[in-house]
């Protein structure tokens, strides 16, 4: 699905991404973890397009899409969820949603632009209650689904979601980590960005460690769970090494 | 039900401008249609401004000067002579694409300059390049920075036309001759024109306020929303954000272009002051005042505001006025005057564009 081969990005003259190479199967969920500033928005922003790699490429379905602009990015199959939601909030939920379609609908036709919204309302039914709210008035638990619908709304073959815990309940954390692990049961494929590192490998099939813009272990999501090094930088335990 | 909501208060103007005008033939005060039908130019502005500030976010303070290249461009050519340099290749080119017509000015003596419709026509297109060259790297700016970005656009514009003697200096230029749109249909200031002229101008503001509507409807529209509302996230969804900031630019540019084409034949000239910086904070203003991202607001606001600025109500204060009433509306109605709760409790309910 994803193939990224030594990549190196940066703003300016700040290198912040190292030679990284990850990938990421169909149907999977693959979780990137790391430290505040170890380059994993920088990393999702490169392969969104929003930031030109300055080395290596990037394949997405087999094609090379590192030096494509983010619009062509979107329409070959590869939606953002951005950190912090960035829901548009002076737009009404339902136009919010239809944004998300923006690159499949050329001239749209409303009946099939309906349609279209059902999937998103099946899996939140909080937001066909909310359809003509202002994005805006929604709570932040609301607003993540939102942000997510709308990155659906592409019908992507990949979807990365950057942060989807930031400033959220644990409560509603956990609601929408059980919401991202239905969406791999329906087939999608999910590269999950996270600093609750423990929440996200509990659902991921595979995880990435990142540190200084380099990744530094990776392996099947159980395992780095069990790892003691991961469990004593990521996750908070301490751990007698003895 | 939705292209009534949508299409309903388009009907309603365009009935208001025939009671108008109706009316002040009844009461035979007829001179208010040359003070309505300028407002109406400047409405046009105003509005296409609206889509830029209000909907895509964008503030410019430079659109006096689109205005002034509509109206300086179009201006020069149908009154420069250019019987001196008849025999030149581009001018005999131009007269065989009979672009050119001969007349006589006041003092009789021959005159050759360009035809009002080619020469309304390389006015926008003017306008418009410039737009477009501007505008690709002055939209990467933000916020103030695009504002002074813009405002320095402006000033530019305006040292220009007062500088240079093809532009008249600062004297502007005058005797700018009618402009037949169609034959029967001309643009002129004379007072045998004048109730045509306030439907020549109040029709084009319709027909400008139609594209609007349906623009801010559509699919590009709900981009420049979502622009305005997260330019991330807006380039998340796949919006190409610096090919729809500078379509609206063009296209605001194109409103303020063709309302300086029309005013400056209506008026029979155009002078320095129509591309001054405070002209341009004047429209900004109005905007602010109907609400930002309202289009019926701007307009109403405009047509209110510049009305009684155009018939002397303010008098010397005319910009202490609007500099006024733009600190009262940021801190008083930030959403504009007709988002006020005063307007809920009379249970008047307002649409928006």
């Amino acid at each position: 699905m994803l193939r990224i081969k030594n990549l190196s990005a940066g703003y300016g003259r700040l290198k912040v991404l190292r030679n990284i190479s990850l990938h990421v199967n169909q149907g999977e969920i693959v979780t990137l973890i790391g430290a505040n500033g170890a380059g994993k928005t920088t990393l999702l922003s490169t392969v969104c397009g929003l930031l030109r790699a300055t080395n290596g490429e990037i394949y997405l379905q087999g094609r090379d899409i590192s030096r494509q602009r983010p619009e062509r990015i979107v329409a070959s199959g590869c939606s953002l969820v951005p950190e912090g939601r960035q829901v548009f909030a002076a737009m009404s939920v339902r136009d919010n949603l239809l944004l998300g379609a923006f690159v499949r609908y050329r001239a749209a036709k409303n009946k099939r632009r309906s349609m279209d919204l059902k999937p998103v309302y099946q899996l939140f039914p909080v937001l066909k209650e909310r359809e003509a709210q202002m994005a805006g008035t929604l709570s932040g638990g609301e607003q993540q689904m939102l942000a997510m619908g709308r990155a659906l709304m592409a019908q992507p073959a990949l979807i990365m979601m950057d942060e989807p815990s930031t400033g959220l309940a644990p409560m509603i954390v956990k609601n929408i980590f059980s919401i991202i692990r239905q969406l791999k049961d329906k087939g999608n494929t999910v590269l999950l960005i996270e600093q609750n590192a423990r929440a996200a490998l509990r659902i991921a099939d595979r995880g990435y460690v990142m540190e200084n813009g380099k990744i530094i272990v990776q392996g099947p999501a159980a395992d780095l769970l069990a790892n003691q090094d991961v469990q004593r930088a990521y996750l908070g335990q301490n751990v007698d090494n003895k | 039900m939705r292209h009534l909501k949508k299409y309903l208060p388009l009907a309603v103007m365009a009935l208001m401008v025939t009671a108008v005008q109706l009316l002040t033939s009844y009461t035979g005060t007829a001179y208010y249609l040359t003070q309505l039908t300028i407002t109406a130019y400047y409405g046009l502005l105003i509005t296409g401004l609206c889509l830029l500030m209000g909907y895509a976010g964008q503030l410019s303070l430079g659109h006096t000067g689109f205005f002034a290249i509509g109206g300086y461009v179009s201006a020069a050519l149908t009154t420069h002579d250019l019987t001196a340099c008849r025999n030149d290749f581009f001018i005999t080119l131009l007269n065989h694409a009979h672009l050119l017509i001969s007349r006589h000015d006041i003092y009789g003596e021959p005159l050759i300059t360009v035809k009002a419709w080619p020469a309304c026509l390389a006015a926008i297109a003017a306008a418009l390049l410039i737009a477009f060259i501007i505008g690709i790297p002055v939209l990467k700016l933000k916020g103030h920075y695009l504002a002074m970005a813009t405002m320095g656009f402006g000033i530019i514009i305006f040292r220009i036309v007062m500088a240079s003697t093809y532009f008249g200096e600062a004297d502007g230029i005058s005797d700018v001759p009618a402009f037949t749109l169609l034959p029967g249909l001309t643009v002129s200031g004379d007072f045998s024109y004048r109730t045509q002229n306030y439907y020549i101008a109040w029709g084009l503001i319709l027909t400008g306020m139609f594209l609007l509507i349906n623009l801010i409807d559509s699919r590009p529209g709900r981009a420049l929303r979502a622009i305005h509302g997260s330019p991330e996230a807006a380039e998340a969804v796949g919006i190409n954000t610096a090919r729809y900031k500078l379509l609206t630019f063009v296209i605001s540019a194109a409103f303020a272009a063709v309302a300086g084409v029309f005013l400056t034949h209506f008026n029979g000239g155009i002078g320095p002051s129509e591309a001054s910086i405070m002209k341009s904070v004047r429209y900004v203003a109005i905007i602010a005042i109907g609400g930002m991202a309202s289009l019926w607001g701007a307009l109403s606001m405009g047509v209110i505001l510049n009305f009684l600025s155009l018939r002397g109500v303010f008098g010397s204060y005319d910009d202490a006025v609007f500099g006024a009433i733009l600190v009262l509306v940021m801190l008083f109605a930030p959403n504009g005057i007709l988002r006020l709760p005063i307007w809920r409790k009379l249970n008047f309910r307002h649409r928006d564009g």
